[in-house]
């Protein structure tokens, strides 16, 4: 690893005024994907700014929603028992990423920033446009089992790994960021982007913005939710396909629905036209395999992951399935 | 962040390429032993930076030290090299395996992945804090018991995640624990005698 600079600070003020002055500045939270890159030498900051000091640990029930703290740790938030009351999606999500270890030091902030990871990226002395530019996708005509189905473009066809932002996009959550001067709020499913053509651009944090935490409206899917994260082996890898799943029932009517997918886009995949093909349905098992081949009808598969079309039809028909029975 | 931008070729001023542009060659004919002291004698500022050490307080083992560090090395250097508690091992470096398992404050991590310095005034358990006054832990006697290892390599780590993981209350079933140990590879797949191993503490109930 290179050496860097590494300073600590005290406060959100003193983090962003820390990051305003050197362009090639990174906050380090938990550490867990931050420090695999330098290693790699994929990322190579020059500073690292060290936020674990500030104020942003809580989880607190507040008016119409819950306030997770871009600090908690992923484990802190998992084993909540606000969140496990309100929020079970989200716990399920968390304890199905990475390992206890690595749940006990990753960060929500750190969790929703995480990059991809795609072989051609960690791997430095391969082409990739998101760690160089104009470099060319490795993937694209490369081992692509991992790679998208959805959304991706000829620049680059890199997934989004993260379990946890795939619940947060089904509960309609909101990401608070810290500027200079204030703060704003961006919807979880509008906080990641598409690659297009800038695939270097994970998402639409700015350069010189935090992330203080996110927002998670109180809901009324009580226990019928499900997330279903399918993967080559059954604990402690990254999904393949994965499905957020939240009904709310009026008798066998489905009042409401949430789905979204990980695994199969630069970004978690809300099936929004999906939700509005339920809304208002009787729940019965033709509708929801009509309901599954619909989402994947604009699916494009490459080369080496042509079953991630099948596994995403089928887990979703699972994943409704299992919280439709959920009590 | 600073990876996450659009940089379309325009170097940083920074230290970093102060070093790639000019110095690596100096570097490179200077002997390590002439780099410390040109480091130390701080005859060139920023060369002199690259070597930056900070200080660092923290328990390991209940014993406080006073150290002094580079950003760069992991909790797990530290603890090997520079502190000589070997008995933490370093399997993969990158998260993957859990044989670099450690207690910070009470929580198992992977010092593979934190910075040393990141864990300024904390205290930390490695295997070698676990016996007291000669006596094994109950789960190091567990393992014994139980034939929980067969190389070993893993065993440090696996005895760490285990303990944490009954202490976490997440060792109710097999299934649980298999779950939540699922972040310690066995290459020899002693898997099914560590499950037992656990389970026979967790029953066992005392104080770990
Ligand atoms: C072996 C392994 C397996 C894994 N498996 C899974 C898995 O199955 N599912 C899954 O979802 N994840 C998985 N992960 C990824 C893990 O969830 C992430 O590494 C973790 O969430 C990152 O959080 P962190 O706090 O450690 O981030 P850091 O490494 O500290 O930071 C990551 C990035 O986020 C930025 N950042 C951090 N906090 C903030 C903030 N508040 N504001 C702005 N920027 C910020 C940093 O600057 C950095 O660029 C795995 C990781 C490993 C190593
Ligand atoms: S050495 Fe740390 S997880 Fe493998
Ligand atoms: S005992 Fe050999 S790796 Fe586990």
């Amino acid at each position: 690893m290179i050496n860097f600079q590494y300073l600590r600070a005290g406060s959100t003020e003193k983090a962003l005024a820390l990051l305003a002055k050197d362009k090639n500045a990174s906050f380090i939270a938990g550490g867990t994907n931050l420090v695999d890159l330098m290693k790699k030498g994929v990322s190579s900051p020059d500073k690292l700014i060290d936020i674990n000091k500030l104020p942003l640990k809580d989880i607190s029930l507040e008016e119409g929603h819950i306030h997770i703290g871009a600090l908690a740790s992923n484990a802190a938030v998992a084993d909540h028992a606000l969140i496990r009351e309100k929020l079970p999606l989200l716990s399920m999500a968390l304890n199905k990423g990475a390992s206890a270890q690595l749940r006990n030091m990753a960060t929500v902030g750190g969790n929703l920033m995480q990059r991809t990871r795609c072989g051609y990226f960690y791997d430095i002395t391969m082409p990739c446009n998101k760690r160089k530019p104009g470099s060319g996708c490795g993937a694209l005509e490369g081992y692509n089992r991992m790679h998208a189905i959805f959304g991706h473009s000829e620049n680059c066809i890199a997934v989004h790994p993260s379990d946890m932002c795939v619940a947060l996009a089904a509960l309609d959550a909101v990401v608070v960021i810290g500027q200079p001067n204030g703060e704003r709020r961006i919807a979880l499913s509008e906080f990641h982007r598409l690659p297009g053509k800038t695939p270097q651009l994970d998402n639409n944090l700015k350069a010189n913005e935090i992330i203080l935490g996110v927002e998670v409206p109180l809901n009324t899917y009580g226990r019928h939710v499900q997330y279903l994260k399918v993967r080559d082996r059954s604990s402690y890898a990254f999904a393949l396909v994965s499905v957020a799943a939240a009904l709310e029932l009026d008798g066998n009517r489905i009042r409401e629905v949430r789905l979204a997918l990980g695994g199969v886009a630069h970004k978690p995949w809300r099936l929004t036209a999906t939700e509005a093909f339920l809304r208002g349905r009787e729940f019965d098992p033709a509708l929801i395999r009509e309901a599954a081949n619909r989402s994947v009808a604009e699916a494009r598969a490459f080369k080496h992951n042509k079953f991630k079309i099948t596994l995403a039809a089928e887990s979703i028909v699972q994943a409704l399935s299992e919280a439709s029975q959920q009590s | 962040m600073a990876d996450n931008k659009e940089k379309p070729g325009t170097p940083s001023p920074g230290r970093r390429n102060f070093l790639r542009d000019s110095t690596l060659i100096t570097a490179l004919s200077l002997t390590p032993g002439a780099v410390l002291k040109a480091a130390s004698e701080k005859a060139d500022e920023r060369f002199a930076e690259l070597f930056e050490k900070i200080p660092l307080r923290l328990t390991v083992n209940g014993q406080a030290h006073a150290l002094s560090v580079e950003p760069r090395v992991t909790l797990l250097d530290l603890l090997r090299e520079q502190l000589k508690l070997t008995g933490t091992k370093k399997g993969c470096d990158h998260g993957q395996c859990g044989a670099c398992t450690v207690h910070v404050d009470g929580e198992r991590v992977n010092s593979c992945l934190s910075l040393a310095v990141m864990n300024e005034g904390k205290e930390v358990t490695t295997i070698e804090g676990l016996a007291r006054e000669g006596e094994l832990h109950p789960m190091q006697a567990a393992f014994i018991k139980h034939d929980g290892f067969q190389c070993g390599y893993c065993t440090p780590g696996q005895i760490m995640s285990a303990i944490a993981c009954i202490r976490e209350g997440h060792a109710r079933t097999r299934d649980e624990i298999r779950e939540y140990m699922s972040g310690n590879i066995c290459r020899c797949g002693a898997y099914p005698h560590i499950v037992d191993a656990i389970e026979e503490v967790q029953k066992t109930g005392g104080k770990i």
